[in-house]
């Protein structure tokens, strides 16, 4: 029946259906050529969001952003903004993916009715790649807190990227000193096993050269176990922990990974309190689907769980009780990812301040913007202020240094959430800044970069 | 209708067989004459980077997958694989070989694809269909894997990520929007000529031949087995180049998760969408792929921003682009390009109806 009425003349019903579907479709492609709406304003600082609301990383990326937006909503509403400069901000869709994100990079370069662009969070450590170049051309700061490339923190090569708060050595780095820590001295750590299992990908690998130099600085048996991605089977790599021994293991796995290295673990009888995971390894989704076997496993916080910190009070009462968050589920307040959005927005909110101080309370443009970003500096004092101690690390970044603070606080699941069990860790980083300063010098050697002179800036 | 004019034989328009009667193709001239000479100075970054770049590359790959699904039959979910193969094979080639110029280690990235596609093209000689689909989806893991795996292939970068190390032809600096336009535009145009005089050759036709019936086409004595690597190899070859351009051209830089299957079900769904058997399609295949979420998103933002919820929104333009799919696919299974043409029959005829 319904074959044959395929073949029929179109009934005028049909036709009127086909004629509104090409109308909407028409209309849709129409808007796009037509002037948009106004949604900025030339005296407002304008902040592109790359956001992932739909996709196999929305789970992160809705609580993330929504932190973000949060943070900029209170600067705006209840501070009248930053010095009196409105932040205007527009979200595209990347669901994550390399491409989506340099579209939008692309799109919003520029600014948006005037309003110019100060930087561009990038979120993702393959797009802070793609962009590298395409950032220093266009003089567009890239901010990717605690991701990035990590020779990018040396910023007489890299003066457009800002690897911010902990770069991935810095990560390995803190692991082991929390470590020593906890064993009672550096001294104590020879002889010990540290075994880092590790997700078999770019990210996973990327700490190996300076754990290595740890090792041989402080004599620690070096052992590493790659995990094959996605990693939802993990008995060869948990059956050589248990046969190899090792007094500490350091998890460097990232999504589903997580949980069944921590449920193997448990199987195999390794105890999760000499687990330590690493930043993209201690969130609330890494943990709760591991049960009971992930009580006790603890995990590296540039950005710390929980919703008791000063600026969560201001937020709730001025932001999420008078119904203007950004997040649908109240329940996400304060859990890790949120946070992360705060840290970011906070540290970029800060920077803006810092260039405005110099440039005058007006909105910025990229290079005003490096120039913030290499002057900012938030002592405890201001982190106080603006209600971000213990969330936030003091943070000073330079010309020569885009990392700033390179500490990370402890913290550990205790089965329903995380609690905090140590200060601020600080990176090593004297150590390993000559592994640093040979990956950027071979990286302008490569690209025929003149190398800033960062003296003669201050 | 249309099965009438299916079923009836002497429909056409003027005598079946007119083999000298060539006009100039002169719609095409102009639209090249337009891409080349008034789009690199009108266009600005954004256009160029953003929208065309990818969108030309997309179209590179679409047309390299349907010479082996629309022409050849076999279908291959393996796209992005050998995509990975023609950037990482050209990345390379660009750095172990000093003095390379780049349009010779384009073709040499994927000429090496072309190599990777035969080998993976041999279990054809022995599989058909679903199960020939199963072999390619391997392809694409093992391919993958392999450029996770070998840091030599990515010249032990500590991130496994690979970058242009010199984008120049001939002492021109092509690392300006418009230079990497113009590279992608002359690989495309180059490419797509070759491949409709490809299909419209012997070669060509033995592919279809096999497509449309492969024990028939054994019969009247063409070699199927040869032809079918031989698809793979032209495919890949096609797909390596679009792979290579893709990471220096558009991106910059890739990884092997830059061209995982996420990469190759965009391109299958191209062809899909677009026009199986058709050059043409591909474009349009592209097009509506990668353009048309932006266009969404770009009028969603603008039309409902700040009064719906940025969530809903973002899954609003994810179930348009749904129906949209569908609903062109119920419209006409064979794609947009035959939707195209029967609108340009249509229009010539006008106002007169068939």
């Amino acid at each position: 029946m319904s074959v044959h009425r395929e073949f029929r003349k179109p009934t005028p019903m049909r036709q009127s259906l086909q004629r509104a579907i090409a109308g909407a479709v028409l209309a849709l492609s129409a808007s796009s050529v037509l002037p948009a709406l106004a949604q900025a304003a030339p005296n407002e600082q304008f902040v592109p969001l790359a956001t992932y609301r739909v996709g196999p990383y929305a789970s992160s990326g809705i609580p993330w952003w929504a932190g973000t937006i949060d943070y900029l909503r209170y600067v705006n509403e209840v501070e009248g903004g930053i010095n009196g400069v409105k932040i205007a901000w527009e979200e595209c869709e990347t669901e994550w993916s390399t491409d989506r994100i340099v579209e939008c990079y692309e799109r919003f370069k520029n600014g948006r009715d005037g309003a110019p662009v100060a930087f561009f969070l990038t979120h993702s450590t393959p797009a802070s790649y793609a962009l590298m170049e395409k950032g220093a051309a266009d003089r567009i700061p890239l901010i990717d807190p605690a991701g990035g490339r990590t020779e990018s923190t040396d910023g007489s090569v890299f003066p457009y990227a800002f690897p911010l708060l902990l770069t991935y050595y810095g990560q390995a780095s803190v692991g082991i000193n929390y470590i020593a820590q906890r064993e009672g001295g550096f001294d104590k750590l020879k002889g010990k096993k540290i075994a880092t299992v590790y997700h078999d990908s770019p990210y996973g690998r990327e700490t190996q050269a300076a754990i290595e130099l740890l090792a041989q600085k402080y004599g620690f048996e070096n052992i590493q176990i790659p995990v094959a991605h996605p990693g939802n089977e993990q008995s060869v790599q948990w059956r050589q922990v248990r046969q190899l021994k090792p007094d500490w293991v350091f998890l460097r796995t990232w999504g589903v990974s997580t949980p069944v290295a921590l449920k193997t673990a448990a199987r195999f009888g390794f105890p999760a309190d000499h687990i330590i995971g690493d930043v993209w390894a201690g969130s609330e989704a890494d943990v709760i689907p591991a049960g009971a076997a992930a009580k006790g496993y603890q995990a590296l916080a540039p950005f710390p769980g929980g919703d008791g910190f000063e600026i969560h009070q201001r937020l709730r009462e001025q932001i999420l009780d008078k119904g203007k968050s950004d997040l649908k589920d109240p329940s996400y307040f304060g859990k890790v990812y949120y946070n992360i959005g705060l840290v970011n927005a906070a540290i970029a909110v800060e920077a803006l301040r810092a260039g405005q101080a110099k440039f005058g309370n007006r909105p910025l443009n990229g290079e005003e913007g490096r120039w913030a970003f290499e002057h900012l500096k938030i002592d405890e004092a201001r982190l106080k202020q603006i209600g971000f101690a213990g969330l936030l690390q003091p943070l000073q970044v330079s010309c020569s240094d885009h990392e700033g603070g390179g500490a990370a606080r402890v913290q550990q699941w205790d089965g329903e959430k995380w609690l905090l069990v140590s200060d601020w860790v600080q990176a090593d980083r004297q150590t390993l800044r000559p592994l640093i300063e040979a990956k950027s010098a071979a990286y302008a050697k490569e690209k025929g970069i003149t190398v800033r002179d960062c003296r003669a800036e201050q | 209708m249309s099965i009438l004019s299916h079923s009836l034989p002497a429909a056409h328009d003027s005598a079946p067989v007119e083999l000298l009667r060539r006009r100039l193709p002169w719609v095409l001239l102009a639209l090249l004459a337009v891409a080349f000479g008034l789009v690199p100075w009108l266009g600005d970054d954004y256009w160029l980077n953003a929208i065309l770049i990818p969108f030309l590359v997309l179209s590179l790959a679409g047309l390299g997958l349907n010479l082996l699904t629309g022409y050849t039959g076999q279908t291959s979910v393996g796209a992005a694989g050998f995509m990975a193969v023609g950037a990482f094979a050209t990345y390379g080639l660009l750095l172990r070989v000093p003095g390379l110029p780049l349009p010779l280690a384009l073709a040499g990235g994927g000429l090496i694809a072309a190599g990777v596609g035969f080998v993976f093209g041999i279990p054809s000689n022995r599989i058909k269909g679903f199960y020939l689909m199963v072999t390619t989806l391997a392809a694409q893991f093992f391919l993958e894997w392999v450029f996770t795996k070998f840091p030599w292939f990515y010249n032990y970068a500590s991130s496994g990520t690979i970058s242009a190390p010199r984008l120049e032809v001939f002492g021109h600096d092509l690392h300006s929007p418009t230079g990497r336009y113009l590279l992608t535009l002359s690989c495309v145009v180059l490419l797509t000529w070759v491949a409709v005089n490809l299909v419209r050759s012997q070669i060509g036709r033995n592919w279809m031949a096999i497509r449309d019936m492969d024990t028939a086409a054994a019969v009247i004595g063409i070699p199927v087995d040869r032809y079918k690597r031989l698809a793979f190899a032209v495919s890949s070859f096609y797909l390596g180049v679009a792979g290579a351009l893709w990471a220096f051209a558009y991106l910059g830089t890739a990884s092997a998760g830059s061209f995982d299957i996420n990469r190759s079900f965009q391109i299958l769904f191209i062809i899909i969408i677009g026009g199986m058997g058709s050059i043409a399609g591909n474009f349009v295949g592209a097009a509506f792929i990668s353009l048309l979420p932006l266009l969404l998103n770009y009028a969603g933002q603008n039309l409902l921003g700040g009064n719906v919820d940025a969530g809903q929104l973002q899954n609003l333009q994810k179930i348009i682009f749904g129906v949209l799919i569908i609903w062109f696919l119920i419209k006409e299974p064979e794609g947009l390009i035959r939707l195209l043409t029967h609108l340009r029959e249509r229009l010539a005829r006008w106002p007169l109806r068939f």
